[in-house]
């Protein structure tokens, strides 16, 4: 007999005040026995919506019986089967949009906490798990992976687990993508990151760091290294910035920059030498996850007001609800339906306020939301000293640049067929580089499909 | 890990290093950077490239010791590695083309920089002058290699304790004015200095390349920090430069931002100061 509690089973979480000062996980994650409690809320349906709702079509009722079963390692190994990074997705995925908004429970009630059990038990099973995972029969072929985010990341672990040498270079110094510079610790812990990462290593995969594909090898030159086909995962790149009076004041800079100090270089921790601006009071603009991690991060760096400035109304916001509801919970201060519209400096060149226009709700625009319109006579200052310009990226230019044949559309973003081949034959690519800035379980989907692809380009050649 | 296979200190302040690196010397041209990391806890800093060998996979970085990062660098000795060297990052300089007579101009460490545009321009068989210029005869780097790769060195001090008295924009106002003709000048150094030079030869309507430093984090295009402002437009010297058109570059609002975290990179320097005491 299923639990028929129309609620999910509460999560553990660190309380709003004692967060909002520290870069600890925010939620604590699902003990046993709130998982197995949790596991029996799902009807097991035959049709199995919510295995629909996910962009890498994990066996979603089979993982969750498996939980009721106790058997965490054998709901590990279900999921395992379609996603190589569960621990990550598991804390960033939408789930309201994705798995949980298909469930049939949220027809009435809450849906299955879905991404909770796949924490769970991805959790579980990096804290027991004996044994690394085996590394596969060699295949005999060699795929380069250019960029080791989310996607190229999935590509490679798809790839490896059907017996391909696979090596991943990474521009950065580490591995990991946004999960590293853009995703928060507090979100995501960068040793989950790193751990999902060896289990990638242990399944064969070679990674290299510091290589600019495009600069140090082009793609040509990978194919006469003897790779049979490349995947292009290099992600979103150049930031938006709005193109208002006052950018270039000292205290205005992007998301990206903001929480690349922060998290790939810990420039939050004590003894690392990243330099992260000194605020008081910030202006986060924008309403997606980026902006909300970079006005959360803001907060546990010491600011004392942070403010979200977005054109829209709350329900427009990109952003995860759960990002949004903690958010205000740890006391960022949301200014919707409104934008900025120039950024005062004071007599040394540094901010001292954005002066931000009140908009109304107008007409759907081509996106389908309500677009917002400027209230005329309603500017007021805002007094910041800092303002972070989270309004999304543009694909990075590198490997467009330096890559014959590789077509872009007119945003740059690198075009692909239905099978995410590029233009030029034999080069696949997925993830921001092809759809720009989206979300890191459509980047590990994209990377799926492209190493499904990938096998049948190379087997169909040999 | 990227090993340290040569050191020289070169002035007071100014250390050469060179670097096992052997994909970046294969692959390096002037005007090009590297990001360096000193170790796990360090920060991500741009470089340009002074020179690379490649067939012994080297290449030779040139850097004043002005913060953190740099003073952590300058610790480390021959035999000593680095965490982190990834490049090679930006585009190369690009003369106008049929540019023969170039004019190269570098101030201070901005002559490390200078030096392999000089080596490129000469090596191409360009006519190449080069105009160095300095506080004092103390801080005078580079002399012999600059002398062995161009046509003429005019060295210039501020304080005339070496070579000719003044600033490089009067040695190259001078040679103007006595009719000789370059078709491109190519000014690095510091920021005041590219911000006259590029006014002079703007009156003398001489295409000027200059190599910005602005302050990056990841040096690949993504964080925005390198952002300047060209001709009136956002442009991000990591991935589009750090070679720009002289004349349409806005000097003061890089000096500016440059300044971003100048007062931590002063408590960097007298911590370490007391430190020593």
């Amino acid at each position: 007999m299923p639990n028929m509690s129309q609620t999910k089973v509460p999560i553990p979480e660190q309380k709003p005040e004692i967060r909002a000062h520290n870069f600890e996980e925010v939620t604590l994650g699902y003990t046993e026995e709130m998982a197995v409690e949790e596991a029996t809320r799902c009807l097991n349906c035959k049709h199995m919506p919510c295995v629909s709702g996910c962009p890498v079509n994990i066996r979603i009722p089979e993982f969750i019986k498996k939980i009721t079963e106790r058997d965490y390692e054998g709901a590990y190994q279900i999921i395992h089967t379609s996603s190589s990074l569960p621990a990550v997705c598991g804390r960033v995925c939408p789930q309201e949009r994705q798995c949980e908004s298909q469930c049939v429970r949220g027809k009435k009630g809450e849906p299955v906490g879905i991404g909770r059990l796949e924490r769970f038990v991805a959790d579980f099973h990096m804290q027991n798990a004996e044994s690394p995972v085996q590394k596969p029969e060699p295949n005999g072929h060699k795929v380069a992976v250019v960029g080791g985010g989310p996607a190229g990341l999935t590509c490679a672990g798809d790839l490896a687990k059907r017996g391909y040498e696979v090596t991943v270079f990474e521009a950065f110094h580490v591995a990991g993508g946004v999960l590293m510079y853009g995703i928060p610790e507090f979100r995501l812990p960068k040793a989950i990151v790193q751990k999902e990462i060896e289990n990638l290593k242990h399944l064969g995969v070679n990674i290299m760091t510091n290589m600019i594909i495009g600069k140090v090898f082009s793609i040509d030159e990978l194919m006469e290294q003897g790779y049979e086909a490349v995947f292009v995962g290099s992600g979103a790149g150049l930031p938006r910035f709005m193109g208002i009076e006052g950018e270039s004041l000292i205290g205005v800079c992007s998301a990206n920059e903001y929480l690349t100090r922060i998290n790939l270089m810990k420039g939050y921790k004590e003894g690392y030498d990243t330099p992260v601006l000194k605020s008081k009071a910030v202006a986060v603009c924008g309403g997606g996850n980026v902006a909300m991690d970079a006005a959360r991060s803001a907060l546990r760096m010491g600011a004392e007001h942070v403010y979200i400035i977005y054109r829209r109304s709350e329900n427009e916001m990109p952003a995860r609800k759960e990002e949004v509801h903690h958010a205000k919970e740890e006391g960022v201060e949301f200014l919707t339906l409104q934008n900025p519209v120039k950024i005062l400096g004071d007599e040394n060149g540094r901010v001292r306020a954005a002066v931000c226009q009140k908009m109304e709700l107008g007409e759907p625009d081509a996106s389908g939301r309500r677009s917002p319109v400027p209230v005329a006579g309603s500017e007021y200052e805002l007094a910041v000293d800092t303002v972070i310009m989270a309004i999304g990226t543009s694909p990075n230019p590198l490997i467009r640049t330096t890559t014959e044949g590789l077509e872009a559309n007119q945003r740059g973003c690198l075009i692909v067929d239905e099978s995410m081949m590029t233009t030029k034959q034999g080069v696949y690519a997925g993830g921001d580089a092809v759809t720009g800035a989206a979300t890191v379980i459509l980047a590990m989907g994209a990377g799926k499909s492209a190493a499904q692809s990938i096998d049948e380009y190379i087997k169909n050649k040999s | 890990m990227f090993q340290i296979i040569k050191k020289k200190r070169l002035n007071s302040s100014v250390t050469l290093m060179e670097f096992d690196a052997p994909y970046i010397a294969r692959k390096v041209k002037a005007g090009q950077f590297v990001i360096f990391r000193v170790d796990e806890q360090g920060e991500r800093v741009p470089l340009t490239v002074a020179d690379s060998n490649p067939e012994k996979g080297t290449i030779t970085l040139i850097f004043q010791i002005v913060g953190r990062s740099t003073m952590k660098l300058d610790a480390l000795n021959e035999g000593d590695a680095v965490a982190d060297l990834a490049g090679p990052l930006g585009l190369p300089t690009e003369l106008p083309e049929h540019a023969k007579n170039i004019c190269i101009i570098g101030g201070g460490v901005g002559c490390a920089i200078a030096y392999p545009q000089a080596k490129s321009c000469f090596q191409k068989g360009l006519h190449t002058d080069v105009i160095a210029g300095f506080r004092n005869k103390d801080i005078v780097i580079l002399e012999e290699e600059f002398k062995k790769n161009c046509h003429e060195l005019i060295l210039c001090t501020d304080d005339g304790s070496y070579g000719k008295k003044g600033f490089v924009t009067d040695a190259l106002k001078e040679r103007i004015e006595n009719g000789i003709h370059y078709d491109a000048v190519i000014a690095i150094g510091p920021v005041p200095m590219m911000k006259f030079v590029c006014l002079l030869t703007k009156e003398y309507q001489i295409p000027t390349i200059v190599s910005l430093n602005p302050i990056m984090v990841d040096g690949t295009g993504m964080c925005g920090g390198c952002r300047v402002t060209v001709g009136g437009k956002i442009r991000y010297a990591c991935v589009e430069g750090p070679d720009f058109d002289g004349h349409q570059v806005d000097f003061d609002e890089l000096m500016h931002r440059n300044g971003t975290f100048r007062e931590r990179e002063a408590e960097c320097r007298m911590f370490t100061q007391a430190n020593k005491l």
